[in-house]
């Protein structure tokens, strides 16, 4: 666990380092999660279980570490009154259809992918 | 000294408010819709922000007292990449329609956000805000900054459209008949970035992972294709 913790800092650091030296528009974090699955994909060995144990334990807290970014949000003051109607729309309608129409269409092509390969055989 | 209580006191506001939020949502498992109406990422802020304005503290002290768990959130980000190695045999067989359907979420997202915007009556203003609306908050305020919105407008928008795809996510999948944790995962954390990735997890591993793909993706190719189309069309 603790070395698990101690991996995930390392390249959470690496990754930090990564886009302050090359100014790419990325997040350090994101980074380092590539970097991270590199190693683990190219290195062919067996998921080291102190490595796992500390990620699931992370993930498992992940909506706990959003709370303070979800709270900015009553308290923003940038808004101008008219603007409300709008912002509130996006935030709702367009999320809802964006999801409706990204999964039917995925579903689609599963459902055709499954079929050809089927055809294949 | 009294600086040290006041951050701690601030620490343990998210802490308990959490705790509360999380009894209240395990405890309503068995209706479905308030159960996905009182997932701890909407309960829980409400449950600070009440606290906030009662108490007369600002969202500025509050943030920097809890400048630990953003810090967290960095390295929960990285450990996305243990999911994604477990489950990648399922998702390098799935490579085209995974691409195109990432291509597909990741524009129409940005194209549907400005014709609802626009409709509204969004200002230009607005509407350069909304555009980087589904990607992960800190590529979004880069995006944000890249094409001149307003950050603290665009960050507010990023976080409650994750929140929004993660509570009402779900109840849509099942309203479409869509059972497969692959679609499920893949749709939350395209459309709905981080937060709709905690909430893939809570469904499975696999939902999890194949979130954590589409989140990561998607941050990149709007980060690539965004300021073009903005540059294109808006100005």
């Amino acid at each position: 666990m603790l070395r698990g913790l101690l991996t995930l800092l390392l390249f959470q650091g690496i990754g930090e380092a990564a886009v302050y030296f090359s100014g790419a528009p990325i997040p350090g974090p994101v980074v380092g999660m590539l970097l991270l699955f590199l190693a683990l994909q190219l290195s062919r060995i067996e998921l080291p279980v102190w490595l796992g144990e500390a990620g699931h334990f992370l993930i498992r807290w992940l909506s706990l570490m959003f709370i303070p970014a979800c709270v900015g949000f009553f308290f923003l003051s940038s808004i101008e009154t008219n603007q409300w109607l709008a912002v509130a729309g996006v935030i709702l309608l367009a999320t809802l259809i964006t999801m409706m129409a990204t999964a039917f269409l995925m579903a689609l092509l599963l459902k055709k992918s499954l079929k050809s390969e089927a055809d294949n055989q | 000294m009294i600086e040290a209580v006041n951050i701690t006191l601030l620490l343990i506001l998210t802490f308990a408010a959490f705790s509360v939020a999380f009894w209240l949502y395990s405890s309503s498992k068995s209706r479905p819709i308030i159960h996905s109406l009182s997932h701890p990422l909407v309960t829980a802020p409400l449950i600070v922000s009440t606290v906030l304005f009662c108490t007369d503290i600002n969202y500025q002290q509050y943030r920097e007292a809890n400048q630990p768990l953003f810090f967290l959130l960095g390295t929960a980000t990285v450990a996305l990449a243990i999911p994604l190695h477990q489950q990648f045999h399922n998702i390098r067989s799935l490579a085209k329609p995974l691409l195109v359907t990432l291509l597909f979420g990741a524009s129409f997202a940005v194209i549907i956000a400005l014709i609802t915007a626009w409709l509204l009556g969004a200002s230009m203003d607005t509407l350069i805000s909304v555009t980087p609306k589904s990607v992960t908050t800190p590529i979004a305020l880069g995006i944000a900054e890249k094409i001149g919105g307003q950050p603290s407008l665009t960050a507010g928008i990023v976080v409650f459209t994750g929140v929004v795809g993660a509570i009402f996510g779900p109840v849509l999948f099942h309203r479409m008949g869509i059972r497969d944790d692959r679609i499920k995962g893949f749709v939350l954390g395209i459309c709905a970035h981080g937060v709709g990735t905690a909430r893939a997890f809570e469904i499975s591993g696999k939902c999890g992972a194949f979130a954590s793909l589409g989140l990561g993706l998607t941050g990149a190719v709007t980060a690539i294709i965004l300021p073009w189309l903005v540059i294109s069309f808006l100005k």
